[in-house]
């Protein structure tokens, strides 16, 4: 079915799409080609009448091409494939995940929308890879702010390490501010994505808080740390010293999907301790990931057997499992 | 020990052997991170000249951590041939480059000279050849293995098959099992990153998978990539597994962050043998990438590569049906752009194959790394064309589970189309069988998940 416009429309086409961007307000992020010339015509293929799906060419000046936002779900879910062997099969399969499914091929390469839509995704994700979370949403949950010993954006992505400890300003803050030695300290953190804490952290928070307050636990002073990286739960315990300390952060985006959190945690934690002695829950979002009320619960049902079990990461589950 | 030279009438001298080496490296922000890259791109190239006179010998005697440290130095010392290293011991890193690209070099009497080589040698000689000389090299050198069916014959390149899903849905992971079983990807493997990694989820996946290979027969094997210890778990309770996984460091600090140890790593092996669904004889699946060392504050001092190349050395005690470096998913902070991962994932590639690995890669980017879908292309033609393995299978490349971008399943048959490369040989019969590929490519009926829905 795929054919080739002639040369003659393609020349009308560039014509008719730069006569509308001439027309559109200044102001609106429409970007004009460098140049006004019709780029050079691809060789002469057999020449069809029909652009394929559609069907809004015409070889009028007049021409408008306004395409519908290919972002929404029912755009992103269309099928791909051109004969399947299955279509309503198909259709099921595709419905049954998130994964970018039944998305059909050119020659062995994706079909031209798939291939868009793809960069659509990683262009929006890099336009929003960092940010800020609102101070007002800090405040509403009562969580003050500390920093680590990173100072800038680009310190974040290149010195780990100093975003594993923090400042001495925080330090400072951590020790007057909270509670010491309680069974459960929460910690909040940006991570490589404000946006999930932003967007989850008013549905994960007040169910973890309210599950480990009616578990009996004993919990610290909540606060937010600017920054942060998951290793900074060693140098916070190391003020506070906590039987558990959880930390709610933000992941490093996926493609479209900005605002995924995750939700580490560890037994005592202190120096020298390593993933091996943490726990994970990932992927929480609205998006397509675990829901984030549910994530809540389940942290909330994780400290209740880190707490009985006095181990966490891989010291519990082989404690689970009956091996030590 | 001296180790300096006088370059463009400026004097250089290096401290000791991880110095030289790790200044010798080519920049990687890991290294500038752990503080011990060169200072100069002139210091860089003295360090080079001087590692090109070191003997074999020396840096057999000067490994990364020493001996009595770190088993993994134990296990790589080992292993070491001694009639060929008493034949090679004085060759000199610049004269071993020169030999591994001679036309005169076999693969045969690469395949040897490897056995007396450890991994602060095959770090060497990386550090002083060229992205074509490391794919030229690597190209000579095929390590074929076999499970349910053979992997690194000449003129073939696999896929594993990557389903991931963020919340392990049994339905979504079949689903997208059988996309990329329709575009001829899951030969290598068939294998799931689990999100939950508790022993009911991993079982339960391993079940599907097996079910969906059994029902099909299809000649590959199925693995679930969860913590090895979850996995020995699943062997004894008598889930069917096919490959074992397991991440790997390149020092014992660095498997203890893993949560792993030679022991551990012994029993694993022992239990696939006993246990594996697979023919064999090769059972294990590993992953690395160049930075996981320094991430866990393991790294004794020496740069990313020399501690990349230390997992392949501890690798090969188990006799891998594959290996695959994660090349580009740790990050900026350790690969900053995609001149560094290509450079990466060409070293990695041909370090595996000198150390006789079955090699693979993930060619691969996150989100916060400075490199596109286009670079990572250009990578997997590179690594197409230098022999490599496998590279992964994800449905658009897009892994929303582990939230980076690598291979889609549209890849591996783009890079057989190009590089005239074919399937495993018994998973291109069993494609060709069922009508979904002719003469090598895709037919009418590839690339439809739905195909899979008639059995």
């Amino acid at each position: 079915m795929n054919s080739s416009p002639s040369a003659t429309e393609v020349r009308d086409i560039v014509q008719a799409v730069l006569a509308e961007l001439e027309r559109a307000p200044s102001g609106e992020t429409v970007r004009a080609p460098a140049s006004a010339d019709a780029p050079p015509a691809p060789p002469a293929a057999t020449p069809r009448a029909s652009l394929g799906r559609g069907g809004s060419a015409g070889t009028s000046n007049e021409m408008d091409v306004d395409v519908p936002d290919p972002t929404v779900t029912e755009e992103r879910r269309r099928i791909g494939v051109e004969h399947p062997a299955n279509a309503s099969g198909l259709a099921n399969l595709a419905s049954s995940t998130s994964a970018r499914l039944a998305v059909g091929r050119a020659g062995p390469r994706p079909r031209t929308r798939t291939m868009l839509l793809f960069g659509a995704d990683h262009a929006v994700t890099q336009d929003a890879i960092f940010g800020d979370v609102p101070t007002e949403l800090l405040d509403s949950f009562g969580l003050f702010t500390v920093q680590t010993q990173v100072t800038d954006q680009d310190e974040y992505l290149l010195r780990p390490d100093l975003g594993r400890r923090l400042s001495d300003e925080a330090r400072k803050v951590v020790a007057e501010r909270c509670v010491k030695k309680p069974q459960v300290q929460v910690v909040v953190g940006d991570g490589l994505s404000a946006a999930a804490v932003t967007n989850n952290l008013p549905h994960i928070y007040p169910v973890l808080e309210q599950g480990l307050t009616s578990a009996g636990f004993s919990l610290g002073t909540p606060f937010f740390v600017r920054y942060c990286r998951v290793g900074v739960i060693n140098d916070v315990n190391d003020v506070v010293g906590a039987d558990v300390v959880v930390l709610l952060i933000g992941e490093r985006p996926g493609l479209g999907v900005a605002d995924a959190m995750s939700v580490y945690s560890g037994w005592r934690p202190g120096p020298g301790k390593t993933d091996a002695h943490r726990d994970v829950i990932c992927m929480i979002t609205a998006n397509g990931g675990t829901n984030p009320l549910e994530a809540g619960a389940f942290a909330v049902e994780h400290v209740k057997n880190v707490i009985a079990a006095q181990a966490s990461g891989v010291e519990l589950r082989l404690k689970q499992s009956g091996e030590r | 020990m001296k180790l300096a030279t006088t370059l463009f009438g400026e004097r250089y001298t290096f401290r000791d052997i991880k110095d030289l080496l790790a200044k010798a490296n080519e920049e990687k922000s890991g290294d500038q991170l752990a503080g011990v890259a060169a200072e100069s791109a002139a210091e860089r190239m003295a360090a080079k000249f001087v590692l090109s006179e070191v003997t074999l010998e020396t840096l057999r005697a000067n490994p990364a951590v020493p001996y009595e440290e770190d088993e993994v130095t134990r296990v790589i010392d080992d292993a070491v041939n001694e009639t060929v290293f008493q034949e090679i011991k004085g060759m000199q890193v610049g004269e071993l480059r020169e030999w591994l690209l001679a036309d005169t070099t076999s693969e045969e009497m690469i395949r040897r000279l490897g056995n007396g080589l450890t991994s602060e040698m095959v770090a060497a000689v990386t550090k002083l050849m060229s992205n074509l000389d490391l794919m030229l090299a690597a190209a000579k050198i095929k390590v074929v293995k076999h499970a349910n069916n053979t992997i690194g014959l000449r003129g073939t390149l696999g896929s594993r098959c990557q389903p991931n899903n963020q919340t392990d849905s049994v339905e979504g992971i079949r689903a997208a099992i059988y996309e990329g079983l329709s575009f001829g990807s899951g030969d290598s493997v068939i294998g799931i990153n689990p999100s939950d990694d508790s022993l009911g989820s991993v079982a339960q996946l391993l079940e599907m998978t097996y079910e969906v290979i059994t029902r099909w027969e299809i000649p590959t094997q199925n693995c679930v990539l969860a913590h090895v210890s979850t996995q020995m778990e699943a062997m004894r309770k008598g889930a069917p597994v096919g490959l074992v996984f397991q991440s790997l460091a390149g020092s014992q600090k660095g498997n203890d962050s893993f949560g792993i140890d030679v022991e551990m790593l012994d029993e694993a092996y022992a239990l696939a043998k006993r246990h594996s669904v697979v023919t064999g004889p090769n059972y294990m699946y590993f992953e690395t990438g160049q930075g996981a060392e320094l991430s866990a504050d393991a790294h004794h001092g020496a740069d990313q590569l020399v501690m990349e190349a230390r997992c392949y050395g501890l690798a090969k005690r188990y006799d891998p049906f594959q290996l695959n470096t994660v090349v580009g998913f740790i990050g900026p902070e350790y690969l900053y752009d995609a001149t560094q991962i290509t450079r990466a994932g060409l070293e990695d590639h041909f370090m595996g194959k000198l150390s006789g690995i079955s090699m693979g890669a993930d060619v691969c980017y996150t989100n916060h790394a400075r490199s596109t879908q286009n670079e990572l292309e250009n990578l997997a033609v590179l690594l197409g064309a230098a022999g490599v393995n496998y590279i992964m299978g994800i449905p658009m490349g897009d892994d929303s589970m582990l939230s980076y971008q690598s291979s889609s399943y549209h890849d591996a048959p783009s890079l057989r189309q190009l590089l005239n490369l074919r399937p495993l040989p018994e998973f291109e019969a069993w494609m060709e069988d069922l009508g979904l590929l002719k003469d090598g490519r895709l037919t009418e009926k590839a690339g439809d998940a739905s195909f899979f829905l008639s059995r």
